[in-house]
């Protein structure tokens, strides 16, 4: 966004939620709010005709292990007739559920199918919060830093009980023999 | 000479003509594979390029099928996850004897960039028994088109009728 947009944005927003900082992150601005005022504030922020965010592009999950709430969701706005984009990052600690969005954006449901598949936050009030992606008897959350990268199990087909089975992963190479300078020199 | 003059030249000459009973079957066999359409990733994109107007599958009688009970050989175009290998292998058992496997491209064959991923299969000869493995990635639709002659000749090389299932000289 060009700067008097940024500045424009800011402003509305400061107008709306007096009580909230407004920050700024290279040519985004960022809200951060907490898990009870969530559906409360977006609803005015996709309602308030200078804001009018009538669109949830994108919501994604982040782990941060060292932090006293480890856990962020970010959700991206979109406000297409006024051409101007808002961040909101809500932390959430381990177990504490956020409040569905699926209300506000019904995009936001499987987004947040997404979210606990690969970071176990738990949405309160979704009406369908299963896996999304992973195979269906998946076990853990694949984008938490203590998640190993190869995963826990591996599939391959058993000609004897004729089906294909699931068996814990064993590799011929670590991974990470591959970037170790002495492999890779004659 | 070709084999279309070899024939003529034959009939010509004798009235008739003489082959074995395996020449003619895997004859009929390789001109007419009909592959199942597999498409898992961006190798499917060269597979459907091989299949265009340029490289034209249709000359070796090869025609896409949407059902595996139709096809003779499948091309496993693309990144097998964990969640796909039983469908891939549901599908393979559903198709008639003979069949043929060509992985196509470094995830079927290996794993490839996603090797050490959680979530994909590393090879997918993990779950079928392969026949062609074609490198690339993705492979050109020249490199795919290689290996569907290279399956040729294996089929032509198997003497079934006369030694029995599956033997090779």
């Amino acid at each position: 966004m060009t700067p008097e947009k940024l500045t424009r944005l800011e402003a509305a927003l400061n107008q709306l939620l007096p009580e909230l900082p407004v920050e700024r992150a290279g040519a985004a601005l960022v809200l951060r709010i907490t898990t009870a005022e969530l559906v409360a504030t977006m609803t005015r922020l996709r309602d308030a005709p200078e804001l009018d965010f009538r669109l949830l592009i994108d919501l994604a999950g982040v782990h941060y292990p060292g932090r006293e709430k480890p856990l962020e969701v970010v959700y991206q706005l979109l406000s297409v007739h006024r051409n101007q984009r808002l961040r909101v990052k809500v932390a959430v600690g381990e177990g504490e559920p956020v409040p569905s969005l699926i209300g506000v954006w019904s995009s936001a449901n499987w987004y947040e199918r997404e979210a606990y598949e690969m970071f176990g936050i738990l949405f309160s009030g979704h009406p369908d919060l299963r896996r999304l992606l992973t195979e269906y008897d998946f076990d853990g959350h694949p984008l938490r830093k203590e998640f190993p990268v190869s995963g826990r199990f591996e599939v391959r087909y058993d000609a004897d009980q004729g089906r294909v089975v699931r068996e814990p992963v064993q590799l011929t190479l670590p991974n990470r023999e591959y970037y170790r300078p002495e492999r890779t020199r004659p | 000479m070709g084999m279309i003059e070899e024939i003529h030249q034959g009939l010509d000459e004798r009235g008739f003509l003489l082959t074995g009973v395996d020449k003619l079957v895997n004859w009929a066999r390789t001109s007419s594979m009909w592959p199942m359409t597999f498409g898992l990733a961006c190798c499917a994109v060269e597979f459907m390029q091989a299949g265009g107007s340029r490289y034209d599958l249709d000359r070796f009688g090869m025609v896409p099928r949407a059902s595996p009970r139709q096809s003779d050989v499948i091309i496993v175009a693309g990144t097998l996850t964990n969640k796909m290998a039983p469908v891939l292998r549901k599908l393979y058992d559903q198709m008639p004897e003979p069949r043929w496997v060509i992985s196509m491209g470094s995830c079927a064959n290996g794993g490839g960039y996603y090797h050490y991923s959680y979530s994909v299969v590393r090879g997918c000869a993990r779950v079928l028994p392969v026949d062609i493995y074609v490198p690339g990635c993705p492979p050109t639709a020249e490199a795919l088109l290689y290996g569907i002659l290279q399956l040729h000749r294996k089929i032509h090389r198997t003497h079934t009728l006369s030694t029995g299932w599956g033997a090779q000289t």
